[in-house]
């Protein structure tokens, strides 16, 4: 079989036994891989009701069949088990050169099951699988991790996915940290479930030969593809200052919230200095530091921006700046000194948290301190004001290690508000405990439905419909008819790219998305699929997610918004005044469930189920 | 006169060259190469490797065509030899024996072994029109004689003179 190993890898950290399990073409051809392979594993694997804590959770990883090939953005990897913070789908998507070594050992996904009985790390050689002991590697942090285990095996094509203290400390929202620092995996807190495991990373040697069935006719392709990427609009914005670049859009357009959702106003904060993220642009980078891009494997854009930080408190360091970073860390904490932020991040992927989930949970602090709900005594002393990075700093560490208020922050901003009481719930953004990322959904209402439906909680990567409502393509302040079906078709869309396990990026490329991504699948497996099947899998998976959550308890109040969506409209700016009634969005959830084929109450129909050929699921859910 | 004829036959004797300025490391330069190569997407039997330092620093790296190579020099058996008038590194695949000599000795890491065939996989620069410069989505890869290297760092190096000067 081209573009598949054909194969899976089960180790039970347990028993320590580890087997293989081929993956038939007829699977290949209804999940297409990644996160479709991923659900479906999880869902065959993984009992429900289970603490995800524990050793019954199932860790998958999974590529997907462009993996290790010329076609751009083709790194991508999905990990994927029950979330420790939402308690229904955990999912979360890095990109790195482990995604290739991974493919080369020969597997597509790797599921990981029981418990060490001290830390361990995995070390998968092809077809050699040794359990290591982990005892010296437990307590450091995710780049020095994968430096000594490199060192150790003595071999840069070690690839090495490990987790920090976060994930050790099982802090709800830690990450699985890849390739050094270079990209990660951050949300609903895969990073927690591999220390509940014992488990501090999984290094991989692959290499074998990445075969595919029409390699000449690939090449080429892939070559005009290279040059019509690198000329793309949106590829172009990426390459020159990253998600940043589009993400001057929003600040400027009143969409991304400042001082935990206070503001969407930047010209009304008082802190003017040369270092001040509201002069970003591609010279002023070039111009204050040293700014230089680096890529993704087999990536052509290279979205990732490193500065250098030249002077100040945080002279010497180097680290990459995303947009997400810049507001969950930055603008959402009231913080516009760049080389901060910079500061931050570095700490974060070191320590192994989530950026944006770690950014609305200081944030969430921050606006309590404001308000006098926590006070100098409960923060250990840290005056926790907004705009006060040096607090950030010394927080930061505190969640990863657990100490004082970190234990409680630790939580997540939903259990944390719950936990602290006295209102702090009504300022708390989430969904489904899920931080929210840098977008203010009152203004942009169709990314609030989004936000809402997402089976994995508060999440900008199911639909990204933020991008449409900020340029104009559809009315941003009104959810008007046809938002619902153009919802759902970006879902689906977005799901087939974490099937193929490409990036979102690559968007400039297709022409016509469904039979340009239908030729390449032939091209590489073989398989001939019609754009129609395609378009099926997106939405079998979606619906395949949604019944892993029906399967852990969800039901239509969980999908929902904060309270400040409805009842704080934007204080200011020119989306002054938006806002959501609950009204209007039991309107809109009528609406996506409508377009969605499923009924008033959000269950997939059984004539849905059996259209997608999810006959087994329809029997289990007893519809 | 014979002796300079000579020189300057050899300073055209092109090889790929990197601009680590422009380099993003996504080692498309060695997919492309291992494919074309042994039919497969495979860095490990890449002629071209890259080198990534954390956070920031990339390069690719091939057979910089040595005037006098260490690895011809080194080999026990005669296997490899210059081609005196491209200047790539000729392997007598009958006679290499994959005894590694040659890899230790390459001062650049431009030699790997192919462990299917047992042999040495060194660049040939796919006759004079190496492919993977065509990939380079960044342009980071030429092909370019020692003189046309020192030329644009020459004027690299005047250019913000210049502009000094005219202000």
């Amino acid at each position: 079989m081209y573009g598949y190993s054909g194969r899976m890898l089960i180790v039970n950290l347990t028993s320590k036994k580890t087997k293989t399990k081929a993956i038939p073409e007829v699977f290949c051809r209804k999940y297409i891989g990644g996160n479709g392979f991923g659900i479906s594993f999880l869902y065959e694997h993984q009992k429900p009701g289970i603490d995800p804590l524990s050793p019954d959770n199932v860790l998958v990883f999974a590529v997907g069949p462009f993996c290790g090939t010329v076609i751009p953005t083709n790194a991508k990897y999905v990990v994927q088990a029950k979330s420790p913070l939402t308690g229904f789908l955990g999912k979360s998507i890095g990109s790195s050169f482990w995604s290739w070594a991974f493919r080369r050992a020969g597997y597509d996904a790797l599921l990981i099951k029981g418990r060490a009985k001290k830390p361990t790390y995995l070390f998968i050689d092809d077809d050699i699988i040794e359990f290591r002991d982990a005892e010296e590697l437990w307590g450091r942090d995710c780049c020095e991790t994968d430096k000594i285990i490199r060192d150790t095996i003595g071999d840069d094509n070690v690839r090495v996915a490990a987790i920090g203290s976060a994930g050790e400390n099982l802090v709800r929202f830690a990450s699985i940290v890849s390739d050094h620092h270079h990209e990660d995996d951050g949300r609903t807190g895969m990073g927690a479930v591999m220390g509940s495991k014992q488990l501090k990373a999984v290094a991989v040697r692959g290499t074998k030969t990445v075969e595919v069935a029409k390699l000449d006719e690939l090449l080429d392709l892939c070559k005009e593809y290279y040059q019509r990427i690198i000329r793309g609009s949106t590829s172009t914005v990426m390459k020159d200052l990253g998600t940043i670049g589009t993400g001057i859009e929003y600040l400027s357009n009143y969409a991304t919230p400042i001082r935990n959702f206070q503001s969407t106003d930047a010209s009304k904060e008082s802190t003017h200095i040369s270092e001040d993220i509201r002069n970003i642009s591609t010279e002023w980078m070039q111009e204050q530091y040293v700014h230089k891009s680096i890529a993704c494997a087999g990536c052509p854009i290279g979205c990732d921006h490193i500065d250098f930080i030249r002077a100040g408190p945080y002279k010497g360091v180097a680290y990459k700046m995303e947009y997400q970073g810049m507001y969950a860390l930055g603008t959402n904490c009231g913080i516009w000194y760049l080389p901060a932020i910079v500061k931050a991040g570095q700490l974060c992927d070191g320590l192994g948290i989530d950026v944006i989930s770690t950014g609305v949970v200081i944030a969430w602090a921050m606006e309590c301190f404001e308000k006098g709900i926590l006070t100098l005594k409960d923060t250990g002393g840290i005056n926790l004001s907004f705009g006060n990075h040096e607090a950030l700093m010394e927080v930061i560490p505190k969640i990863a290690h657990r100490e004082g208020l970190g234990d409680i922050l630790a939580e997540g901003v939903k259990r944390a508000s719950e936990k602290i009481g006295k209102g702090s719930d009504k300022i708390a953004m989430h969904s489904k405990g899920l931080e929210f990322p840098g977008f203010d959904v009152r203004g942009l209402k169709a990314t609030a439905l989004s936000f809402a439906v997402s089976t994995r909680g508060a999440d900008h990567m199911s639909a990204a419909v933020f991008g449409p409502e900020i340029r104009g393509r559809i009315n941003r302040f009104r959810f008007e008819k046809g938002h619902n079906e153009f919802v759902v078709e970006k879902e689906n869309n977005l799901t087939l790219y974490n099937l193929l396990m490409i990036c979102r990026f690559s968007g400039d490329l297709w022409m016509n998305f469904y039979s340009d991504l239908a030729h390449l699948y032939a091209l590489v497996t073989g398989i001939p699929l019609t754009t129609e099947e395609l378009r099926t899998v997106g939405e079998r998976v979606w619906n395949m997610e949604k019944a892993y959550n029906i399967r852990e308890g969800w039901t239509r109040k969980d999908d929902s918004l904060p309270p400040r969506v409805f009842n704080d409209p934007i204080p200011d700016g020119d989306a002054k005044g938006s806002h959501l009634t609950r009204e209007e969005f039991g309107l809109m959830l009528d609406d996506y469930y409508t377009a969605r084929g499923w009924t008033r109450d959000g269950m997939p129909t059984k004539r849905k189920l059996i259209e997608l050929g999810l006959n087994d699921v329809a029997k289990e859910m007893g519809v | 006169m014979m002796l300079q004829r000579r020189w300057v036959s050899k300073t055209h004797r092109k090889f790929v060259v990197s601009d680590s300025e422009r380099c993003i490391g996504c080692r498309i330069c060695e997919q492309v190469c291992s494919a074309l190569k042994v039919g497969g997407f495979n860095p490990l039997l890449s002629c071209i490797r890259t080198v990534r330092i954390e956070p920031a620093f990339n390069i690719s790296m091939a057979c910089r065509l040595c005037e006098d190579p260490t690895c011809v020099k080194s080999c026990p058996r005669n296997a490899l030899s210059k081609d005196e008038k491209t200047g790539i590194i000729k392997l007598d695949e009958a006679k290499c024996n994959g005894c590694k000599w040659c890899i230790e000795t390459c001062e650049f890491g431009a030699i790997a072994l192919n462990p299917v065939k047992k042999t040495i996989i060194v660049c040939d620069l796919c006759n004079g029109d190496p492919k993977c410069l065509s990939y380079c989505p960044t342009e980071a890869l030429s092909l370019k004689t020692p003189e046309e290297i020192s030329q644009t760092t020459r004027k690299k190096t005047i250019m913000p003179l210049v502009s000094r000067i005219s202000e």
